[in-house]
């Protein structure tokens, strides 16, 4: 008795080959497809942008007229708000993280919690920068200065940061814990000691990655309402500023009434693309060399 | 006995001198409350700082729900959700929802009809066909990609996507919501295909090698085989990848235009939720006026799709996982 009928199976067996290598070359093709709009993207912003970057660009005020328009302000903006964005979203981050993995129950409140912050991670960001508008920008009477903005943003980033510490503190192994323990150590000097030196790569690895984030982040911050005009470069956390996104933004939109902004948008999106590139490569520095694995 | 050596000695080695067994019972008691203090006030402030993600979202819905009551007060509700007109600014404002939900409906099934295929056979040629190599090659790439902020994707639509679109397609205006729409498509791509590569590379490989072992080829191995076992994992990537449109604003504020029409043709600028937001915060929107509260209502829609959306795919992924 024959269950194959092999000389069936040889005949179709060409057309489904085929249909197979077909398929295989249309995935591949797709695939590609990303690699190509990222060469052209990228082709693009350095043939606009490149012959406007110069230390004058870099070093001067923003001006009407493109010849003489620099970034300066957008830098020391976004210098600023790193300022006020680092330390609230390390507290934030970390503190949650470690209050989830090391002392929650596991049970009602911290799972509300974990949902809470998953939720939180798909909220566009044009919504943070309706609560950073009402509740820091006017309920709180800061005006739209790097502190509100900082705020704002700070919450953004702020699922970014507990997710990577979460699991950075989770992959510490317990033995470490326990032989903390066996010393006489408590609880929270086993967690400074022990656990957070161990999990710091990883927490770095998501704290870095939250601020390139941040630094990358527009609409909340034109919500806010950082202003179109000439400002002066800010001097501290309640001064009105700007960054890099937004000038990009203005720009963009304003090249329809003069050409060049086109080329002044393009030549800060290579210093942006530059910086996030710098930080990201940091990043993965940190977590290639420096996380052990037990 | 032993207790007292101990503390004994290490008195001797701290202090070099002995001290009043009395005293060293003070002194212990008064370290030990120091510490017994700290260990018990630790876990209330870090669970004070991990409530505050629980206050931000409150925060974020009480802003919302108290502006948007305020407008209703102003519009009907009916009159928002069914009206086809948007006019917030001079004499005689309208305000209906409709031409902003079209514009983000269109932009978002847009870029979905680039995200999914795309994201998906790339996923199938990542997880099913690609050696190791060319994946730890094209992986890096992918998530570039996602990197990249929308802003710059918003110039990109802008200033090439456009004029290229317009060279093929004459009637295409010069902000329109195709270009938008295929550029997000684009900026979802990396994330559809990580999430639904995820889901194929946790299917087992013995699923795999049985469906080869009866003489299945690779094609047949993924339609038959792997997408079946891991769609509860790529349909919530689609999902995902709907809320992340539907709440996109950068690309939609630069390259869709600002014109409220309600209309389902795709070369005409049309706006949508979160650019109308943009807009008129970026213009004066004076507190306590309708303009100012229909900001809240167009986002309070804006947050609560998205919020289905996010619990939907969360559903999805939690639902239907298969464990193997």
């Amino acid at each position: 008795m024959k269950y194959v009928d092999s000389t069936q199976v040889q005949k179709k067996m060409g057309s489904r080959l085929l249909a197979n290598n077909l398929a295989k070359g249309l995935f591949l093709l797709a695939t590609l497809f990303g690699l190509i709009v990222l060469v052209v993207l990228i082709y693009r912003v350095l043939k606009d942008g490149l012959p406007w970057i110069n230390m004058d660009f870099l070093m001067n005020r923003l001006s009407t007229d493109p010849e003489r328009a620099g970034i300066w302000g957008a830098i020391t903006g976004t210098l600023w708000l790193m300022v006020v964005v680092a330390p609230v979203t390390m507290l934030l981050g970390i503190g949650t993280a470690i209050y989830l993995e090391e002392y929650a129950t596991k049970g009602r409140i911290s799972s509300f919690i974990k949902t809470n912050i998953s939720n939180l991670a798909g909220v566009p960001s044009v919504v943070f920068g309706i609560l950073g508008l009402t509740v820091f920008a006017r309920a709180l009477d800061l005006g739209s200065v790097v502190l509100a903005g900082g705020l704002t943003m700070a919450l953004l980033v702020l699922p970014v940061v507990v997710v990577a510490s979460q699991e950075a503190i989770r992959a510490v192994p317990q033995f470490l814990r326990e032989a903390s323990y066996g010393m006489g150590a408590t609880k929270w000097q086993t967690i400074k000691n022990v656990v957070l030196p161990a999990a710091l790569p990883g927490i770095l690895t998501g704290v870095i990655l939250a601020l390139s984030r941040a630094i990358g982040e527009t609409a909340p911050l034109v919500v806010i309402g950082i202003p179109a005009l000439l400002i002066p470069i800010p001097d501290g956390i309640f001064d009105k500023f700007t960054i890099l996104p937004v000038q990009i933004y203005y720009w963009t939109i304003d090249s329809a009434l003069v050409a060049e902004y086109a080329n002044l948008a393009a030549a800060t999106i290579v210093i942006l693309l530059l910086v996030l590139f710098v930080m990201n490569s940091i990043a993965i520095l940190i977590r290639n060399k420096f996380q052990k694995r037990y | 006995m032993k207790g007292v050596i101990r503390v004994a000695k290490s008195v001797v080695r701290d202090h070099g001198q002995k001290l009043n067994v009395r005293e060293l019972i003070q002194e212990k008691k008064r370290t030990k409350s120091i510490t017994n203090t700290t260990e018990k006030l630790i876990p209330k402030i870090l669970f004070g700082i991990a409530a505050i993600s629980v206050f931000t979202t409150i925060g974020i819905v009480l802003t919302l729900l108290t502006e948007t009551i305020a407008f209703f007060k102003d519009v009907p509700f009916i009159d928002f959700f069914t009206g086809t007109k948007l006019r917030p600014l001079g004499e005689n404002a309208v305000f209906g929802v409709l031409p902003l939900l079209t514009g983000t409906l269109i932009s978002t099934v847009i870029a979905m009809l680039v995200a999914i295929p795309v994201g998906l056979m790339t996923a199938i040629f990542l997880s099913e066909y690609a050696s190791e190599k060319t994946r730890r090659f094209l992986k890096p790439i992918l998530e570039i990609l996602a990197g990249i902020p929308t802003i710059v994707y918003g110039f990109f639509a802008f200033t090439f996507v456009t004029p290229l679109l317009r060279s093929f397609i004459p009637g295409l205006e010069p902000t329109n919501i195709l270009s938008p729409g295929i550029v997000m498509g684009i900026m979802i791509i990396p994330m559809v295909a990580s999430l639904s590569e995820d889901a194929m590379s946790s299917v087992p490989n013995a699923m795999r090698e049985g469906a080869l072992a009866l003489g299945a080829t690779k094609l047949e191995v993924t339609w038959k085989v792997v997408i079946p076992a891991a769609i509860s994992g790529i349909i919530a990537s689609f999902v995902l990848g709907i809320s992340r449109a539907i709440g996109e604003t950068m690309i939609v504020a630069i390259a869709s235009g600002s014109s409220k029409n309600f209309t389902f043709d795709v070369t005409q600028s049309m706006q949508t939720m979160t650019a109308y937001i943009v807009e008129v915060t970026g213009g004066e929107a004076a507190a306590g006026t309708t303009l100012y509260y229909s900001l809240y209502a167009v986002a309070m829609t804006l947050f609560v799709f998205t919020l289905i959306m996010n619990l939907v795919a969360q559903y999805i992924s939690r639902k239907f996982r298969e464990e193997y």
